[in-house]
């Protein structure tokens, strides 16, 4: 049997932040990740769990001053469903849309894929696409962190352990087309390979605000600034999307593990790539 | 540890168990209904399939304090409770050779359900995204299809499947 650590349920987001402050909890949501610690096989399992599935105050799909704010307790089914995501941000969507299958989607959420830091976790190379920040908050109030600084290390965050992921926001002025890609061994239930979401904004015929980022290919999801710069400013031609194709596979510092290699992930980084840029370039 | 309360199959449970104690664990365990299996316990196979307010989860990934107060089914509330008579699915997986080892059995009929329940088109894509988080290591999935297709209502008014070769085979 699993271990059963003991489990409190607050009933406020205050009360949450009240015994997050009085000592250490490992905060539970829909549990696709916490409830495998728990069986021990993984590590050591939490010693006292914090149930925040049923906080209201973290849950809500909006659009309020010009960004779309998704609760961290969204699960990706209503990430999926959501009309705003739709049609704000379709790239979270596909992005929540890859991850596990309806089991999984029904109750993991985007604040758990956050915070569980996985350098695989589907949606994280939208956030740092679309210049996402994560609200987080505690007893101590609320503060807003960039995703592009969150993730500090392999499964390490900029979060205290007092903190809870409120909500995130993603600005939509200025507008910009996000795409995502992943690749991974079968279409559902697969762990990425490979997760690459591609941000830009179209001024006269060259790029702008580009933004490329990834999942698998480090100790964290990370941009690829050396790649950004390259389309900075750039159409999305044949000989660009070459040059981009061969700079991010120098750029990129991906490990052999169980799920692939190295040469593999090189490999397929640059060619995912290589087919968007030549899908928005209509050639 | 405390009580909680949750309602199962549509009968009214109470029960006094730590809080993280998996939903599976629950049930098998303490409930003594063990037609929900555990395959991987992990969250990769659907072996465990459970409906919680209607949407599908893995039971092995449900810890009883997030079930308080809901609605949760297994497959033992699938077939009618007083005359015993299956369910259409169940009907279809038996007709339609659904099952082989049958350990993935529950857990496939409690996807399907969730599916057909929420209006799904019972299209093969659609229907193998929704079976998508269940394994299955016999069958090859094909009669898993068919027999989701057929119980649905657009499978019984005119099945778009090989019926007639599955009945003459």
């Amino acid at each position: 049997m699993p271990v059963e650590p003991p489990v409190t349920t607050p009933r406020s987001l205050p009360e949450a932040y009240a015994l997050l402050s009085s000592g250490a909890y490992r905060p539970i949501a829909g549990g696709t990740d916490l409830m495998v610690q728990i069986t021990g096989e993984l590590g050591e399992p939490p010693e006292r769990v914090l149930d925040v599935w049923r906080l209201e105050e973290l849950r809500g799909i909006q659009v309020e001053d010009d960004a779309l704010v998704v609760g961290a307790l969204s699960t990706y089914t209503e990430i999926r469903r959501s009309a705003l995501v739709g049609e704000w941000l379709p790239a979270l969507a596909q992005a929540a849309g890859t991850i596990g299958a309806a089991q999984i989607q029904n109750r993991g959420t985007l604040g758990g894929n956050i915070v569980n830091a996985s350098p695989a976790g589907d949606t994280l190379p939208v956030l740092l696409a679309a210049d996402a920040s994560i609200i987080v908050g505690s007893a101590r109030g609320e503060r807003e962190v960039a995703a592009a600084d969150f993730w500090t290390g392999y499964r390490e965050t900029a979060r205290a352990a007092d903190e809870l992921v409120v909500q995130v926001r993603f600005p939509l002025k200025p507008a910009r087309t996000i795409r995502f890609r992943k690749v991974g061994t079968r279409r559902a239930q697969a762990i990425s390979k490979v997760v690459l979401a591609l941000a830009y904004r179209e001024d006269g015929g060259v790029w702008r605000d580009v933004r490329v980022a990834l999942g698998s290919v480090a100790a964290t999801p990370v941009r690829v600034p050396e790649t950004e710069s390259v389309l900075e400013g750039a159409a999305p031609r044949a000989t660009v999307a070459d040059h981009a194709a061969a700079v991010i596979g120098r750029e990129i510092k991906p490990i052999d593990d169980v799920r692939s290699t190295a040469e593999y992930r090189r490999a397929v980084t640059g060619r995912i790539l290589h087919r968007l840029l030549r899908e928005e370039g209509g050639w | 540890m405390q009580g909680y309360r949750f309602t199962l199959n549509g009968e009214a449970v109470e029960l006094e168990v730590p809080g993280m104690r998996r939903l599976l664990d629950a049930l098998r365990e303490d409930l003594g209904l063990t037609g929900t299996k555990e395959g991987c316990g992990e969250g990769e196979c659907g072996a465990c399939s459970v409906l919680v307010d209607g949407a599908v989860v893995d039971a092995c990934l449900v810890p009883v304090c997030q079930v308080e107060g809901s609605d949760v089914r297994t497959v033992e509330g699938m077939a009618d409770p007083i005359t015993g008579a299956l369910s259409p699915l169940q009907q279809a997986f038996l007709d339609l050779g659904g099952a082989q080892c049958g350990i993935c059995t529950p857990g496939m009929l409690m996807a399907a359900r969730a599916f057909l329940d929420d209006g799904g088109e019972p299209t093969d894509g659609a229907i193998r995204e929704a079976i998508a988080g269940n394994l299955c290591r016999c069958t090859g999935y094909t009669k898993i299809i068919e027999a989701i297709a057929a119980a649905s209502e657009a499978g019984a008014d005119g099945p778009k499947l090989p019926l007639d070769d599955v009945a003459g085979a």
